[in-house]
């Protein structure tokens, strides 16, 4: 491998250098179109050689990213990539790992794999785009799509009460979690770079208009002219304030949030929950990831961000120590040990 | 220790070529451990040896049940033996249950050795007895030993002040000296090993050991009891320096060694399973060595993140029994279609399901074989010995490697706890390999092919001008895109086919033991049969019978001569622990029509069993 001097190659990548020849092949007016491309505009800005950035995928439509992203890429089997992706990075930690899923695909077939890679902490990122409905198949409900959805395989409506990826990945002990939106690129790409940034399993849910299956399945808190009253914008170290006019916020009665009106009933902004990503206790990450629309505004951003030892390097530092102990291994020796004698002529 | 060793001239010694004891106990007797220190002092005076454990299911069943019998047989001789024995000459029950379990497999006029300490009612009724065999007359066939080994023991050891547990944990040294007397073996590696493995640690235990050890061995020394000992002389070993080693453990220090000879770190990702997880422990303790091991959350997952290393550019690997080789399929036919280099143990272990999970088969052949969706070929080798698993360890990753190709590497149980005299190799006599990864981004292309092998390049990130992208879908041929066109699909099918049949050109040809010019009968093998089979030829050709061996280590592809070899014997017999696997591929492949020979009773053959089928066929 040629290690090049990586200040001298990245000023001179643009958005255009991640973009492969293959031709993209999702619906027009998907919402992968707008993660794909703020994917793109991010990689550049993180200081990372092309070639030392591999996108890992399942299967769904979220998967075909990688075949769109002029990195190393690996398209591999249902629910799998977080394995693939755990074995190139333990196998090659100075790598960048991104593991590309959807709804299905990370929760339903793999949700075995979802929770281990995320209680391990490798170091690598989760890009979840949540369209709360099976594209690729031709649309049956998810694992996240709503109760009473009705689908092709659900047409008296589903029965599988829906999980929320953010408090899974809360309860398997994921160090960073976070939301945001394919309608807000701006988010996005500031939410992307904070998921790359962070050391260790980075998971981020990206809602994601299936505009064939499951067309406008956020609008109605996603859309322009809403958006501001009806989604939460959590800022680190920021009261938990929302809306046009910025006068609600977030209390916490006991270990129950609610929506309050600032300047009502004599609450100021003293009174509202002001966030803090970095808390060891997830509880108020969990609390925020079950505030669904319309009880709540619905939080983007990040949720989560704490700092523990990585799977890879535990793994590197338990080699080098094994080194250190007890020196470099000599084949030859080892295959002398235990039960040996010698045979003369 | 004067009388440690066979005096010459003592008239009470018959000299004996071969013997097989099998030591049999309550799960925590340590029999396993008396029957290793066994054959340990067996080996290091010279003779050749050949062992199987059997460990029951239940880590601790109840004491004294029948599930919580375990066993340890080795055979030692004074001349090469290929398997531990069919029948015991000899059994040490430490128990009613042990004596109940094992006492079938005993020939008539057998020596079985009761510790008769433990047939109290309470025991013979936990093992079904309805009268106590020692008494009832039913074993007058045999020739009985009564020895209240217990007592003895406790008695050897009663000024020692330890607890009346600690006593009682010692009482398998004692047989295991009495059974040093009977065969005439010295005492000083066994107490060698107890003073390494308790002298600095527990002192007190490392000396009741030895003292119970010695007074095992003076029980026969100065009892009436037995008239003979016996000897048996040491065998014509190769000089070199010798290890005995089970075929698990080999088959992890055979895939270390590959690691280093190919200048690439080794990843093992897996999943916990009876019969392959001592291969996980195993690597597992070599990280001095770079070596990384990843327990995973299932063998889905296990596969995967070797796929994963591998792309990365380790030697990604992943190791299970037949139940994980199942769930394993899905990856198995990823990583074929991506073609990168892998290599995937299966440990063989019984049974459909979860089957008998301590208990030996070769029922998982036409699984590797054809185990996936669609045509997605895998070459295929299988180790014949304990001592072969190095070997084909270092086999399998030179074909994957060179072929960029999952290879399955078919082990069993009786293999992979089996151990016998492995003579150690110097590293430095191993051939290299090369992985040969793509560097050049003017001539890259990811499905272009080597016109030899059909290998494509093996280009792994960090490569700068190379980024491609593989993946499950379909892909064209030589640029590596998406494609789902008709002749491309095709011509591709075709090309990871033949990239797979062509390793038969880079394999040594089948060997025949016996008439290399044809004969009446081939018996014709692969996997652990080999040594059973070998024995049966060999007594069939002392016979003068026209019987001949050729043993299969490349189960896909076959070696290129097999088709012409198995032309020159009018009769072919294929004896395998499954109802005919190897059977059909030869039947389909080259319309030989050979004989099967089948027995899955979770143990291997009886030598005796594929004698009298020999027997059968040519008279």
């Amino acid at each position: 491998m040629v290690t090049k001097n990586p200040s001298e190659q990245i000023q001179v990548l643009t958005r255009k250098d991640f973009v492969s020849e293959e031709e993209v092949r999702w619906c027009p007016g998907c919402g992968d179109y707008s993660i794909l491309a703020q994917t793109q505009r991010v990689m550049p800005d993180l200081g990372i050689p092309r070639e030392n950035i591999v996108f890992i995928s399942g299967i769904g439509c979220s998967s075909r990213l990688p075949y769109y992203m002029n990195t190393y890429g690996f398209h591999s089997i249902h629910g799998r990539a977080p394995t693939i992706a755990t074995g190139l990075k333990s196998a090659r930690p100075d790598l960048s790992v991104w593991v590309v899923t959807g709804d299905g695909d990370a929760l339903s077939i793999g949700g075995n794999h979802i929770l281990h890679v995320m209680r391990r902490n490798v170091d690598l990122q989760i890009i979840l785009h949540n369209n709360e409905i099976y594209g690729l198949t031709k649309g049956q409900y998810s694992p996240t799509s709503p109760l009473s959805k009705v689908t092709y395989s659900s047409p008296m409506g589903s029965i599988d009460w829906p999980l929320r990826p953010l408090a899974v990945a809360l309860g398997a002990e994921a160090t960073f979690a976070a939301r945001s939106l394919d309608v807000d690129p701006h988010h996005m790409v500031e939410t992307l770079k904070r998921a790359a940034d962070h050391r260790g399993t980075s998971f981020l849910e990206i809602y994601q208009n299936c505009n064939i299956y499951n067309d406008g399945a956020f609008e109605e808190f996603t859309a322009k002219e809403v958006r501001a009253d009806r989604m939460l914008f959590l800022k680190h170290g920021e009261p938990m304030i929302f809306g046009k006019a910025e006068d609600k916020g977030i209390r916490l009665a006991g270990l129950k949030p609610e929506v309050v009106e600032l300047g009502k009933n004599g609450i100021t902004e003293a009174d509202i929950l002001v966030h803090d990503e970095t808390l060891e206790d997830p509880t108020i990450a969990f609390l925020l990831s079950r505030m669904d629309y319309p009880d709540y505004p619905v939080p983007v951003g990040v949720l989560r961000a704490v700092s523990r030892p990585t799977y890879n390097d535990l793994m590197e530092q338990q080699i080098a120590k094994a080194i250190e102990t007890q020196g470099e291994g000599d084949i030859n020796a080892l295959f002398r040990q235990g039960d040996v004698w010698e045979v003369d002529q | 220790m004067t009388t440690l060793t066979r005096e010459e001239t003592d008239p009470h010694v018959q000299d004996i070529e071969r013997v097989t004891i099998r030591f049999a106990g309550d799960s925590g007797d340590g029999m396993q451990l008396t029957g290793m220190q066994f054959t340990r002092t067996s080996a290091v005076f010279g003779n050749d040896i050949s062992t199987i454990p059997d460990i029951p299911a239940e880590i601790r069943a109840p004491q004294g049940s029948l599930p919580g019998v375990s066993a340890f047989q080795v055979s030692f001789s004074s001349y090469d033996i290929y398997t531990p024995g069919d029948q015991p000459d000899v059994l040490v029950a430490m128990n009613p249950a042990a004596l109940k379990v094992h006492l079938p497999d005993l020939p008539r006029g057998g020596m079985v050795l009761v510790n008769t300490d433990e047939f109290t009612p309470a025991n013979l009724k936990k093992a079904g007895y309805e009268s106590n065999p020692l008494e009832d007359g039913s074993l007058s066939s045999y020739r009985l030993f009564e020895v209240p080994v217990g007592t003895l023991n406790s008695r050897a050891l009663r000024d020692l002040g330890l607890s009346a547990q600690e006593v009682d944990r010692s009482k398998n040294m004692f047989a295991l000296g009495l059974m040093c007397w009977m065969y005439s073996r010295p005492l000083e590696q066994p107490i060698k090993y107890i003073e390494d493995r308790f002298g600095r640690r527990n002192p007190k235990v490392a000396e009741a050991n030895i003292k119970t050890l010695k007074a095992g061995y003076n029980y026969g020394e100065t009892t009436e009891a037995f008239a003979q000992h016996y000897h048996v002389p040491k065998a014509k070993l190769a000089p070199g320096f010798y290890r005995n080693i089970a075929g698990n453990e080999l088959t992890a220090l055979g895939f270390l060694a590959a690691s280093k000879l190919a200048g690439r770190p080794l990843f093992y990702g897996s999943y916990p399973i009876t019969p392959a997880s001592t291969v996980l422990h195993e690597l597992a303790g070599f990280k001095r060595f770079g070596v990384k091991t990843f327990q995973a959350e299932d063998e889905i997952s296990a596969i995967g993140s070797a796929i994963g290393a591998s792309f990365g550019g380790a030697l990604g690997m992943t190791g299970t029994s037949g139940p994980g080789i199942a769930l394993k399929s899905e990856g198995i036919g990823l990583a074929v279609m991506v073609e990168l280099p892998l290599v995937i143990i299966d440990v063989q272990r019984s049974g459909p399901s979860t089957g008998i999970p301590t208990k030996t088969e070769q029922g998982d052949l036409l699984q590797c074989m054809f185990g996936r969706n669609s045509v997605a070929p895998v070459a295929i080798v299988a180790p014949q010995t304990a001592t072969d698993c190095f070997d084909m360890a270092i086999e399998a990753w030179r074909i994957a490697i060179k072929y960029r190709t999952p290879v399955i590497f078919l082990s069993d149980l009786y293999l992979g706890f089996g151990s016998e005299p492995w003579l150690v190799p110097d590293f430095e006599s191993l051939p290299k390999m090369d992985p040969n990864f793509a560097t050049d981004p003017e001539t890259f292309k990811p499905f272009a092919r080597d016109p030899e092998t059909l290998a494509r390049p093996w280009a792994i990130p960090g490569t700068p001008g190379l980024e491609h992208r593989i993946g499950g879908l379909e892909k064209g041929n030589i640029d590596g895109n998406v494609n789902y066109e008709a002749a491309n699909h095709d011509l591709m099918t075709r090309l990871r086919f033949e990239k797979i049949a062509r390793i038969a050109n880079d394999i040594p040809d089948l060997e025949v033991f016996g008439d290399q010019e044809g004969g009446e009968l081939l018996v014709l093998g692969w996997g652990s049969t080999y040594g059973v089979n070998r024995t049966a030829v060999q007594r069939a050709r002392a016979k003068s019978k026209s019987v001949s061996q050729a043993h299969l280590r490349y189960l896909n592809p076959f070696p290129k001569n097999l088709g012409d070899v198995l032309k020159r014997y009018k009769k072919v017999l294929i004896p395998e622990n499954n109802m005919g696997q190897l059977l059909l591929l030869i039947r389909g492949e080259f319309l030989v029509d050979a004989v099967g020979l089948h027995r899955v009773t979770g143990r291997p053959f009886m030598i005796s069993e594929v004698e009298a089928k020999i027997h059968e066929l040519v008279g």
